[in-house]
């Protein structure tokens, strides 16, 4: 069969269901739909820019209506006045620059919008409207009719917009704008000519480098005085003191040699040296916008549900205002917002995500139902047993070892290093202070001074920034995104591999589903897929999913067994759909999930269902045991034991059954005995784990959507990268450790200078800038190099 | 040569009133986003919509002829 490619998603498709308008194909009709809206507000360009771009519109009946509620709405804008409301949504689908085409050109589509922005990497739009003219919800609306949903959480409503940290660019500002300056003036006197006119206007030129060198001081430079302050009130000695030291020495001993005329100073050298720090430190701070590590359970939460009433009239509420005893609505795929009990008579929730279990639960009448949870079937009624902040999924969160996580600091390479370095420095300046004073105490404070000066602590503290700042690039453009560049160096020391299994090392996407037996005719599908449209039950959802779009037909006499199939008559044929033993089959059963078609009594073949491994699940293990312990935990039963057992490596330990809380116990106990362990999972039931654990990573198939509280977030796609990405923070560290070794060379070049008190301003202003450029070209040549080996 | 003086200064308070434009440019939200700008600067939708303009005033008169 010949497979199309629609127009405007990409999706391919059987002659069967094109749909063909105005020359062009589509795999169905709301793709179609968005064309047309896009033909007659003259938006076509939209498809010119870049190729498919588009995403079917889904079903949003009823699912926005709590937008109609005002004081929900008021929490969601940015800027409220008489004509001009201002609102952010987050678009998961932005992903090309169609998108950015046609998401700034909405006021074309519709008449209320004035203007709109967007921010690509965050994903969001910023849409200015009139709301006498429009309302969020026509706006929200509309944006899923033409493929561009908005995703809004619980989030979005308390989020108060956090003032970005803009601070270290200004200090950067100004130390360049200072550097660049001071550079050029004190050009004239690194020639040491003897001139007339050089001479009447060496104040002149001095004072102003010190004029300029003050804002840098003081204001640049105070990162460093402020960190070395906090440093030493925590006796610890790390690479701040040194570095504010310098700085201090620097700025005293110049001032001192401008108002005595001794020289010129250190003021180039000084700039150019809080410049370049702060550079690296700016490189550091990189992080990935779109993507929020400090998220926590409420981006999975919607803002409000419907509540029905007394008089059974539906309106939707904030969850927040809800109370034990309310009858709540909950649509088919909707989260279960808090704990309570099911009304209505039976439906399925599917809790993977919180408990990890990956078949949905069946609950009937009575049942507790608790929060966090999907349903899965037709709407049911529920009351609210606890309100949000009493509901099982809020006590998971507040656990301590999330506070913890924050606050653990890690002694960090460059901390160790910095250990030894100040007092060897001060040794050596001493030292040299000794050394000179018998003979003219001139000199003598010169080379103290010079010594502290030149032995710089930049290029140690911009090895460590520069590489990993590096390597955090690679890493990111290789879909594995850190949340900070100490997590590489953690992955560096570990040991211990710890793996979900539930959609970490299955796939969470639908289970491939092939069908074994006689081939089925067309219309035969037709009849199976009508019929199972009537079931509720998850495997039934999923078959439906699997199977090609029909016309629709009446079934008669629908009968549905639960917990063994359905049954009924389609178009004069009578189909069976359900367990072996209902359809009266009698194929040997295996392990795998099986639903069989018999039509008209006849048995005719078997849907399987298979939750899938990832694929190179075993060579990874192979590769990875070799230098790792590796350990799986589940949620799941054992029922997956013996096919794991087959893909594994022999002595990898497997343990079943792991509530949330139990996850996190095993983490701590392998931590207690003194192994650093790196937990791979990704969902809610994960997220104590990640935290506890040295290096928490989350797989997600879709980046929107992770767990919280983990160091770093993995592609699915990537997942057979762990050992390369391994192997390349080994090596990052093992760079940083050689650049060590390079700016120890040119300590020693530099001290050998200012001993001999030989240390003038223009060598202490080519030796710096010298350093610390070899140092950060070396630290990006290198790492990039072990990036390209490691593919 | 005792020009030097107002000279460098003057370059100094011109650089100065730079670095202050850039400050304002820097607390506006700027350079937050530093990606989209790129791709907006691509976009020539305004020229083409005159064009079509153009062209149907174009084809509205020679019609009109006809």
């Amino acid at each position: 069969m010949e497979s199309y490619q629609c127009f405007h998603c990409g999706d391919e498709f059987s002659e069967k269901q094109r749909i063909v308008f105005d020359q062009k194909s589509f795999c169905c009709v709301g793709c179609k739909t968005v064309y047309e809206i896009f033909k007659q507000s003259d938006l076509t360009s939209y498809y010119d820019i870049e190729k498919n771009p588009g995403a079917t519109p889904q079903d949003t009946k009823g699912k926005f209506d709590f937008l109609d509620n005002e004081k929900i709405v008021d929490k969601l804008l940015e800027f409220n006045e008489e004509d001009v409301s201002i609102i952010s949504l987050y678009i998961p689908h932005i992903h090309c620059s169609s998108c950015i085409w046609i998401l700034e050109n909405l006021h074309k589509l519709q008449s209320g919008i004035i203007t709109s922005q967007v921010n690509f990497y965050q994903k969001k739009v910023r849409i200015t409207f009139n709301p006498n003219h429009t309302s969020v919800k026509n706006i929200v609306l509309l944006l899923a009719k033409i493929g561009y949903e908005p995703y809004i959480s619980l989030e979005n409503y308390e989020n108060k917009k956090s003032n970005v940290d803009r601070s270290l660019i200004y200090k950067i500002g100004v130390a360049f704008f200072c550097f660049g300056n001071i550079m050029l003036l004190s050009f004239p006197e690194y020639f040491e000519v003897q001139d007339f006119w050089l001479d009447k206007y060496k104040p002149f030129f001095r004072w102003l480098m010190f004029a300029l060198a003050i804002p840098t001081f003081f204001y640049s430079g105070s990162v460093y005085h402020k960190a070395a302050y906090h440093s030493l009130k925590a006796r610890t000695f790390d690479i701040n003191i040194p570095m504010s030291l310098g700085l201090i020495v620097m700025f005293v001993r110049s001032t001192i040699d401008i108002i005595f005329d001794y020289g010129q100073g250190f003021f180039d050298s000084l700039a150019s040296l809080i410049f370049f720090m702060l550079l690296g430190k700016l490189f550091q701070q990189k992080t990935y916008e779109f993507l929020s590590f400090e998220r926590d359970f409420k981006s999975y939460f919607p803002i409000a549900v419907t509540k029905i009433h007394a008089d059974k009239s539906e309106s939707s509420a904030s969850i927040y205002d809800l109370e034990k005893g309310d009858r709540l609505l909950i649509r088919n795929q909707e989260l279960v917002p808090v704990d309570g009990i099911l009304i209505s008579d039976s439906t399925h929730i599917d809790y993977s995500f919180v408990t990890g279990e990956a078949i949905p639960i069946a609950k009937k009448s009575g049942d507790k139902i608790f929060a966090g949870g999907k349903q899965l079937g037709n709407l049911i009624e529920m009351e609210v047993l606890n309100s949000v902040s009493q509901s099982y999924l809020t006590q998971l969160w507040d656990n301590e070892v999330f506070d913890k996580k924050n606050k653990q600091s890690y002694t960090t390479l460059i901390t160790r290093v910095s250990h030894y370095f100040t007092p060897t420095l001060l040794l050596i300046a001493f030292l040299g202070l000794g050394i000179w004073l018998p003979k003219d105490v001139n000199t003598a404070f010169n080379v103290f001074t010079a010594v502290l000066i030149i032995a710089c602590p930049c290029a140690l503290a911009l090895s460590t920034p520069f590489t990993l700042g590096n390597i955090i690039r690679i890493f990111g453009k290789r879909k594995f995104y850190l949340k900070n560049t100490t997590v590489i160096e953690q992955m560096s020391k570990i040991d211990t591999i710890v793996f979900d299994k539930t959609g970490t090392i299955t796939t969470n996407k639908k289970s491939t589903i092939w069908f074994e037996g006689n081939e089925i005719s067309d219309e035969d599908i037709i009849g199976i897929k009508n019929l199972i449209h009537i079931s509720n039950h998850p495997l039934s959802r999923k078959l439906y999913e699997y199977l090609p779009d029909v016309q629709k037909c009446d079934v008669v006499d629908f009968q549905e067994i639960t917990g063994k199939g359905v049954q009924g008559i389609v178009n004069g044929k009578h189909y069976k759909v359900g367990s072996s033993s209902f359809i009266g089959a009698t194929t040997p059963s295996n392990l795998q999930t099986n639903v069989y078609i018999s039509i008209d009594g006849e048995f005719v073949g078997k849907y399987i269902f298979e939750n899938k491994y990832r694929e190179g699940i075993s060579n990874l293990f192979e590769r990875l045991n070799q230098n790792y312990e590796l350990k799986i935990l589940s949620g799941d039963n054992e029922g997956e034991q013996k096919k794991l057992e087959a893909i594994l490596p022999a002595n990898t330990e497997m343990v079943f059954n792991q509530k949330p809380e139990q996850k996190l116990q095993f983490i701590k106990q392998l931590q207690d005995k003194g192994k650093n362990v790196m937990m791979i999972g990704d969902g809610l039931n994960d997220a104590g784990a990640l935290a506890q654990s040295n290096v928490g990573v989350s797989i997600s198939e879709d980046v929107n959507i992770f767990s919280p509280a983990c160091d770093g977030i993995l592609d699915a796609s990537q997942f057979n990268k762990i050992e390369n990405f391994l192997k390349l923070s080994k090596k990052a560290m093992k760079t940083i450790k050689m650049s060590f070794g390079l700016s120890i060379m040119y300590n020693i070049v530099g001290l050998t200078f200012a001993l001999m008190g030989k240390l003038s301003p223009l060598v202490a202003a080519v030796i710096m800038p010298l350093s610390t450029a070899t140092i950060i070209g070396f630290v990006t040549v290198v790492s990039n190099y072990y990036a390209r080996k490691i593919k | 040569m005792s020009v030097i003086y107002i000279l460098i200064s003057i370059s100094i308070v011109v650089a100065v009133i730079f670095l202050f434009a850039f400050f304002r440019a820097v607390k506006t939200g700027q350079y937050d986003d530093d990606y989209t700008p790129s791709v907006r600067i691509l976009f020539d939708d305004e020229l083409k919509k005159t064009e079509t303009k153009e062209k149907k005033k174009l084809k509205t008169k020679s019609d009109k002829i006809n």
